[in-house]
């Protein structure tokens, strides 16, 4: 049996495909990968389903050995080197490209600099259940994933494929540039009623920070507090990933993830989808500023992405060795 | 009845002003016949407190098309019944599974003893499950009963804890972090991810809780492990 041994796990490495879809209204949470767009890019290089589960790393890489047979991989959002041991000269491998990573070589992985995000994905993919039709890790659930949590060193994952299917390892010849990004267009609502007017122009106009109490179920802003007509509280209700919710203290949060299924605060916007997986790819520390589009221009942002997508997809070709 | 919007892929549907047991029959109701009819691009439903937000993929349908076909369900589910279920859930009050019992009794002016006969006292309706997988938001409990939440949230609240916070009881089907008043703990599993459905409770359903000694509460803590207990009434 082939398998991947973790070494260093990272801050938070979770396996991650598309999300849980059909449980929302039992409490379970879509969770997912947060740049569902490049985790699959990263699937494509190893000739994965789009949907198929990667590893999905935030700020820092994990370093891992393979074990068996050896493994085809692919890096997505940060560069890796491989040594044939802990001490050996490593050699580079770029990312937005498969590698073939042999029995007893390490791989390491990091750093992640231009987005929170980067993605391992691994030929056939890791060897576990899914919960609920999804293989996602659902943190604060301690549901699906590996055992229901984060990698930690000395982890061993089952693949299900013992060996790489022999073929050319494969790039992408023109690369998107998915990084943090410093712009993301909303829709206004379901509750921008709930604040004052002045407030929406404030959301539309100024900078916020990603604050570093962010995570997985919310990217937390600090920047220009908005102001709700009567109150914050507001009546429980289903809510969406990337609806911008607004507490007590006026600071936006972003709903990511492992977003709990009800919110109880009231959203003054949502990110369109298209712009989702770049709202994921936003770090501690970035800067962002919103702005507002109708809902044909989301429809258009939809097609763009998925041209973007496309246009990368057909830009694959084999490494030249 | 009134929608709007949340981005692009989801919009919510408003059915009433303040929960009650009625409107969320009325929401369950809805949320199953639209799972049923399963139009083209509709991904799934979740029934808020007043409300009903829907999840559809903008690129084989749109808001408007879904919209028009759930307010003609609307009108077809007028004589249609939600099926609910009642449950009789057991609690044991007791110190080492109540630890804000004390606080409660004394910020409600009331007994320890008092607190758990009023607690008891009635029938809850799941408004919504939330929060975490299987979390119900029961209500409303006892005006006498009512409080803020904890200023500051518990970082690990047991599996299991019965728990009263503004008009609602709840049950912690995980251990997670949580702000409300612990009130006791039932050996009932509420969420269980290899079991269809994987929650216990729905919104619409009825649940009462009964007071059992910490003997009892370890004999049927035994018997739900081994699955042989079910609660319902």
């Amino acid at each position: 049996m082939t398998t991947i041994v973790i070494r260093r796990a990272g801050i938070c490495s979770t396996l991650q495909d598309l999300g849980r879809t059909g449980y929302r209204a039992y409490g379970v949470p879509a969770s997912g990968a947060l740049d569902a767009i490049t985790l699959k890019l990263a699937n494509v290089l190893v000739g994965n389903a789009t949907e198929c589960a990667a590893i999905e790393m935030l700020y820092s890489g994990v370093t891992l050995e393979v074990h068996g047979h050896a493994v085809r991989l692919a890096v997505c959002g940060a560069d890796a080197t491989i040594a044939a041991a802990a001490n050996a000269p490593p050699r580079v491998v770029q990312a937005w490209q498969s590698v073939t990573v042999r029995p007893g070589e390490i791989l390491r992985i990091g750093p992640i600099r231009d987005a929170a995000t980067a993605y391992l994905a691994i030929e056939g993919g890791v060897d576990v259940a899914p919960v609920l039709g999804s293989v996602s890790t659902h943190l604060a659930g301690a549901l699906g994933g590996w055992q229901g949590r984060a990698l930690r060193a000395g982890d061993v994952l089952p693949l299900r494929r013992d060996k790489p299917t022999p073929r050319a390892e494969r790039r992408y010849s023109r690369t998107p540039a998915l990084r943090a990004p410093d712009q993301l267009r909303v829709m206004p609502g379901p509750q921008d009623s709930r604040f004052e007017r002045a407030s929406m122009d404030t959301l539309l106009s100024s900078d916020y920070t990603v604050s570093p109490s962010s995570d997985r179920s919310g990217l937390r802003l600090d920047g220009t507090a908005l102001r709700h007509i009567g109150g914050y509280d507001s009546i429980s209700e289903g809510v969406a990933a990337g609806t911008i919710q607004v507490p007590g203290s006026g600071l936006p949060v972003i709903l990511i993830g492992d977003h709990p299924t009800v919110g109880g605060y009231p959203g003054i916007a949502t990110i369109i989808s298209a712009d989702l997986p770049a709202a994921g790819r936003l770090r501690i520390g970035s800067r962002v500023r919103f702005t507002a589009v109708s809902e044909t221009e989301a429809a258009r942002a939809r097609a763009q992405l998925s041209t973007i997508f496309e246009e990368t997809i057909s830009s694959l070709v084999d490494v030249q060795e | 009845m009134r929608y709007s919007m949340c981005g692009d892929a989801a919009f919510t549907i408003e059915l009433g002003a303040r929960a009650n047991v009625l409107l969320t029959r009325t929401i369950a109701a809805l949320h199953t016949a639209l799972h049923r009819a399963a139009p083209t691009g509709f991904i799934e439903s979740v029934p808020g407190l007043t409300s009903l937000t829907v999840f559809f993929d903008p690129d084989s349908t749109s808001a408007t098309e879904l919209q028009q076909r759930l307010t003609r369900l609307i009108h077809a589910e007028r004589t249609t019944t939600a099926t609910s279920r009642a449950w009789h859930i057991p609690v044991c009050y007791t110190s080492e599974y109540a630890s804000d019992l004390q606080e409660v009794a004394a910020a409600c002016g009331m007994t320890p003893e008092a607190v758990v006969a009023t607690h008891t006292e009635r029938t809850y309706v799941v408004y919504l499950l939330g929060f975490s997988p299987g979390f119900p938001y029961l209500g409303d409990v006892n005006p006498r009963l009512e409080l803020p939440r904890r200023a500051e949230p518990r970082i690990r609240v047991p599996a299991g804890s019965v728990a009263i916070a503004t008009h609602y009881s709840a049950i912690y089907p995980q251990s997670t972090a949580g702000g409300w008043h612990i009130i006791g703990r039932t050996p009932v599993v509420l969420f269980d991810a290899a079991a269809h459905p994987p929650a216990l409770l729905a919104a619409g359903d009825t649940v009462r809780f009964y007071n059992v000694d910490a003997d009892a509460y370890d004999r049927l803590a035994a018997e739900c492990k081994a699955g042989r207990y079910s609660p319902a009434a």
